[in-house]
C-alpha cells in the first residue's frame, strides 16, 4: 500500500512538474499585448516596406485560396496530422485582423499565439517567423491593415485526434520551438547576415528543405539538409550537399538568377519551389537575393546525402508485381517521348530545356520530384526575366508505372550518369498521392 | 469506366463514383469516369494494369464514405454520362495506344515549341484530341481561350493537369498563348455520323435556334452567333466539338463544377436546362458541318423580337483585347 501510495505521489508530482516545464517553455519571452491599440495611421512608406516584406515571407501563398480574395485565409494546408485552414489576414474587424493591434501581430510572429492566446499551428511557420525583428514585423502589420478589408470567416482546422488539442500543440512547442529575433553574427560580414536573417526568417528555407521526424519537427542540428514535403511528395533538395543543391561552387550570379527569374544557366526551378519563385523572391531586391546567395553558397558542405529510406513517410503498399523491363525499351522510350527536346545524349537545349546528363536534379538519391516531373510535366515559373517560359507535357496518361521507372532508371544511368534505378513501385506511390 | 465496370458490381461501381463526386467536387466529366483520377478513361485503365483487384479496391473504397446521402439528380446525371463516355473511352485508348510522341523536328524558338506542353494533349495545333476529351483550340476567340486558361488558374474549372502545368504561368504569357492558339486555321473534321432519333434532334434545334421563352430560355444563337462559329472575342462557337465534350461541358455547368466570371450567364441558362434538353442540344450541335468560313462573327447577331439581352462577366484583360499585344513569333 505504501509503495504504491509512493509510486502515484510520484507520478503525480511528475505530471505535475512536465506540466509545469511545457508551460514555463511555452511562455518564453512573452509579449505584453495589453497596452490600448494606437489609433491606426496609415504610414505609405511603412506600408511599402511590409509588402516587400510580405512577399519575401511568401504570406500570400497560403493565405489566399484559388481564385480568392487576396490574405482572405481559407486556403487548406494539407499534413500528415490532419488539414490546416489559413487564416484571414485582411483588416475586417470580425473576421480578419482589424481588432489586432500590432503588439498582438509580434505575438502570433514572434511566439506563435492568436490574438486570444491560443496557441498557433506551425504550419504557419512561425518556427522561422520568430526570427524577424519587431522592426520588421510592425511593417508586415501596417501592410496588411492597408489591404482592402474581406469578410471571411476562418475555417476550422480539421486534425486527428490528439492533434488537434491545444495540450498536444504545447508539448509539440516544448521540444520544438523557441522564440528568438535573429542575432547577427559579428564575425561575420552585414551582407551575409543579411542572407543568414532572411533564409532563416521570412524565407522559411528549412520548412521545406529540412528533414522532419515523425512529429513533424525539425532539429536545430540538421540544417538545411533536404527533406522530403509531406502529403505533397516533392523532395525540397539539400542545400548542403554537393550531391543535391549545395550552392558553394556556384556562381554567385547564379544562385540569385535562380531566384529572380525560375531558371539559370545550370538550374531550373519546378514544382512547390516554383511557386517560391513565382510568389516570393522574383520580387526581392537584388541586394537581397545577393545576400540569400551569399550566405547558401557559405553554408558547411555536408557529404550525406539523404538515404533512400530515412524520411519517406508513406502508407506500405502491397509490392507490385516485377515488371522486367530491359535496358533496351528504356532506350526506346526515352527516344520516343523525350529526345526531341532533352536530347539523344541527354543534352537538352539551352534556355530551354534542361540537361540531363551531368544534371545533379537528375542523380541525386531522392527520385520523387523526377517521378512528379514526368507524370505532371509543367512550366518554369514565368518570371521578368524569363516570361515566355518553355513547358514539359505530362505523361501520366501516356506511359504506365512501369514504363516511367525505365525511362527514370535509363535518364539516371546514361551518359555518364551513374544513380541507381527506380521501380514501379515508387512511381504508383507518387502517381497515388498526386494532385487531382 | 468500361474497365471498372467489368471488375465491379454495379452497386459498388456506384458508390465510388458517386462518392468520388461528392468528395472531389471533380469536374462532371470526371465525375462520371471515375473515383481515383481526374484523368481520361485511359488512365484508370494504365492503372489497372498493373494493380490487383484488392489494391485497387483498398485504395478506391476509402474515399467513399458519405456516400449514403442519395441524391437522384446526381445519379441521373452519372448514369446519363456514362453512357455517353464509352464510345470516347475507346477512342481514348486508341490515341493513347498510339502514343502521344510528338512529331520529330528541330528545335525552334517559337510559341508553338513553347506551348508544346499543350499540344501533347490537344492534338498538334491544338486540332483537338481524337477522343472527345481535350477540345479544339484552333481559331477559338482568343477573349475565349484566355478567360479558360484563367478560369482553370483561378478555380473555376478543374482538371487538375491542366491547372498544374498553366498555374506558375503570367496573365501576359497566358494571354500569348491563347493570341497564338486563337490565330491557327487549321482544317475541321467532318462532323460524326449521328445516330440519334429524329425527335431528339428536333428538340435540340428547336432550343439551338429559338430557345425556349416559357422558361426564360434565350436561343443558343442569341449569343453563340447565327453561323453557331461564336463572337469575337469572347463567345466560343458551338461547332466542330464531340456530342460528349458538349454534354460533359454542360453536365459540368449544371452540377456547379465549371463556371465562368460573374456575372456566369452561361451558368445561368444551363441550370434552366433539364439532362433530356442538354443531350438533345448536343446531339444535334454536334451533327452540324462547320461552315467554310469558321471564323467567328465580328458583332453579335441583333437581338430577336421579344429576346432580353443577356450579361455576361468576363475577365478585364479580356475586354481590353484588342489593344492586347498580339503573339510574338
Amino acid at each position: 500500500m505504501k509503495t504504491s501510495l509512493k509510486v502515484a505521489l510520484a507520478a503525480c508530482a511528475l505530471a505535475v512538474l512536465g506540466s509545469a516545464t511545457v508551460w514555463l517553455l511555452n511562455v518564453r519571452d512573452e509579449v505584453d499585448v495589453s497596452a490600448a491599440p494606437a489609433a491606426h495611421v496609415q504610414d505609405d512608406t511603412l506600408v511599402a516596406r511590409g509588402a516587400y516584406l510580405a512577399r519575401a515571407g511568401n504570406c500570400m501563398a497560403c493565405h489566399t485560396t484559388r481564385g480568392g480574395q487576396q490574405y482572405a485565409g481559407g486556403l487548406g494546408v494539407a499534413t500528415p496530422f490532419g488539414t490546416v485552414y489559413s487564416s484571414n489576414l485582411t483588416p475586417d474587424k470580425s473576421t480578419g485582423i482589424g481588432s489586432w493591434s500590432s503588439a498582438h501581430f509580434w505575438r502570433a510572429m514572434h511566439n506563435g499565439r492568436s490574438k486570444s492566446g491560443r496557441l498557433l499551428y506551425p504550419a504557419f511557420p512561425y518556427t522561422n517567423y520568430t526570427q524577424v525583428t519587431r522592426d520588421d514585423s510592425d511593417a508586415i502589420y501596417a501592410f496588411l491593415r492597408s489591404l482592402p478589408a474581406v469578410s471571411q470567416a476562418n475555417q476550422p482546422h480539421a486534425l486527428r485526434t490528439p492533434y488537434q488539442s491545444q495540450a498536444a500543440l504545447a508539448v509539440w512547442r516544448a521540444l520544438y520551438f523557441s522564440p528568438g529575433v535573429f542575432e547577427p553574427d559579428a564575425n561575420r560580414t552585414a551582407e551575409w547576415n543579411r542572407g543568414a536573417y532572411l533564409v532563416q526568417g521570412l524565407g522559411h528555407c528549412s520548412a521545406c528543405h529540412s528533414p522532419r521526424d515523425a512529429l513533424g519537427g525539425i532539429s536545430k542540428s540538421s540544417g538545411l539538409a533536404g527533406g522530403l514535403i509531406p502529403v505533397q511528395n516533392w523532395y525540397a533538395p539539400s542545400l548542403t550537399s554537393p550531391h543535391e543543391a549545395g550552392m558553394a561552387d556556384w556562381d554567385r550570379e547564379q544562385i540569385v538568377k535562380l531566384l529572380k527569374n525560375g531558371v539559370s544557366a545550370e538550374a531550373s526551378v519546378s514544382g512547390p519551389m516554383a511557386e517560391v519563385v513565382l510568389g516570393s523572391t522574383q520580387y526581392l531586391s537584388q541586394g537581397d537575393l545577393g545576400a540569400m546567395a551569399q550566405y547558401l553558397k557559405e553554408l558547411p558542405p555536408t557529404g550525406n546525402p539523404r538515404q533512400a529510406t530515412s524520411v519517406v513517410a508513406m502508407p506500405a503498399l502491397p509490392a507490385l508485381a516485377a515488371t522486367s523491363s530491359s535496358p533496351a525499351r528504356a532506350a526506346k522510350l526515352y527516344e520516343q517521348h523525350c529526345a526531341q527536346c532533352h536530347g539523344d545524349k541527354g543534352q537538352g537545349v539551352a534556355n530551354a530545356y534542361p540537361r540531363l546528363a551531368g544534371n545533379r536534379a537528375v542523380t541525386m538519391p531522392a527520385t520523387e520530384n523526377l517521378v512528379q516531373i514526368v507524370l505532371g510535366g509543367g512550366y518554369a515559373p514565368a518570371t521578368a526575366g524569363n516570361p515566355r517560359p518553355f513547358g514539359m507535357p505530362p505523361f501520366v496518361l501516356v506511359m504506365d508505372d512501369s514504363e516511367v521507372a525505365a525511362v527514370i532508371t535509363h535518364i539516371r544511368s546514361s551518359w555518364g550518369n551513374q544513380a541507381g534505378g527506380i521501380t514501379a513501385l515508387q512511381v504508383q506511390r507518387v502517381r497515388s498521392s498526386q494532385v487531382r | 469506366m468500361f474497365f471498372i465496370y467489368i471488375t465491379y458490381p454495379k452497386a459498388e461501381l456506384h458508390r465510388v463514383v458517386k462518392g468520388a463526386a461528392r468528395r472531389a467536387g471533380q469536374a462532371f466529366l470526371q465525375v462520371a469516369l471515375g473515383p481515383m483520377t481526374s484523368h481520361r478513361p485511359a488512365a484508370i485503365f494504365a492503372l489497372r494494369q498493373h494493380e490487383s483487384d484488392a489494391d485497387f479496391q483498398a485504395r478506391s473504397l476509402p474515399t467513399a464514405s458519405a456516400w449514403v446521402r442519395h441524391d437522384p439528380g446526381m445519379s441521373k446525371l452519372v448514369s446519363f454520362t456514362r453512357q455517353l463516355a464509352l464510345p470516347g473511352l475507346l477512342a481514348g485508348a486508341s490515341w493513347l495506344a498510339a502514343g502521344s510522341a510528338l512529331a520529330a523536328a528541330p528545335f525552334e524558338d517559337t510559341i508553338a515549341q513553347r506551348t508544346m506542353a499543350c499540344t501533347a494533349c490537344h492534338g498538334p495545333q491544338g486540332r483537338a484530341a481524337p477522343d472527345g476529351y481535350y477540345p479544339r483550340l484552333a481559331g477559338k476567340p482568343v477573349g475565349y481561350l484566355y478567360n479558360q486558361l484563367l478560369n482553370f488558374r483561378e478555380g473555376r474549372r478543374h482538371y487538375g493537369l491542366m491547372t498544374q502545368l498553366i498555374d506558375p504561368l503570367s496573365d501576359a504569357y497566358l494571354l500569348e498563348i491563347a493570341h497564338y492558339f486563337s490565330s491557327l486555321d487549321v482544317p475541321y473534321p467532318a462532323p460524326v455520323a449521328n445516330t440519334s432519333p429524329p425527335a431528339l434532334l428536333q428538340r435540340g434545334q428547336r432550343l439551338v435556334m429559338q430557345g425556349d421563352a416559357t422558361r426564360n430560355l434565350p436561343a443558343c444563337l442569341q449569343c453563340h452567333g447565327q453561323a453557331m462559329t461564336g463572337v469575337a472575342p469572347n463567345v466560343p462557337g458551338l461547332l466542330g466539338l464531340p456530342r460528349d465534350y458538349l454534354n460533359a461541358q454542360l453536365g459540368a455547368w449544371k452540377a456547379g463544377q465549371r463556371r465562368a466570371h460573374a456575372p456566369d450567364c452561361m451558368g445561368a441558362v444551363v441550370s434552366r436546362l433539364s439532362l433530356e434538353d442538354i443531350n438533345a442540344v448536343a446531339s444535334w450541335v454536334a451533327a452540324q458541318p462547320v461552315p467554310t468560313n469558321s471564323h467567328p462573327a465580328q458583332t453579335r447577331p441583333l437581338l430577336a423580337p421579344g429576346a432580353v439581352a443577356i450579361e455576361c462577366g468576363n475577365a478585364p484583360p479580356a475586354k481590353a483585347l484588342p489593344v492586347a499585344a498580339k503573339a510574338a513569333p
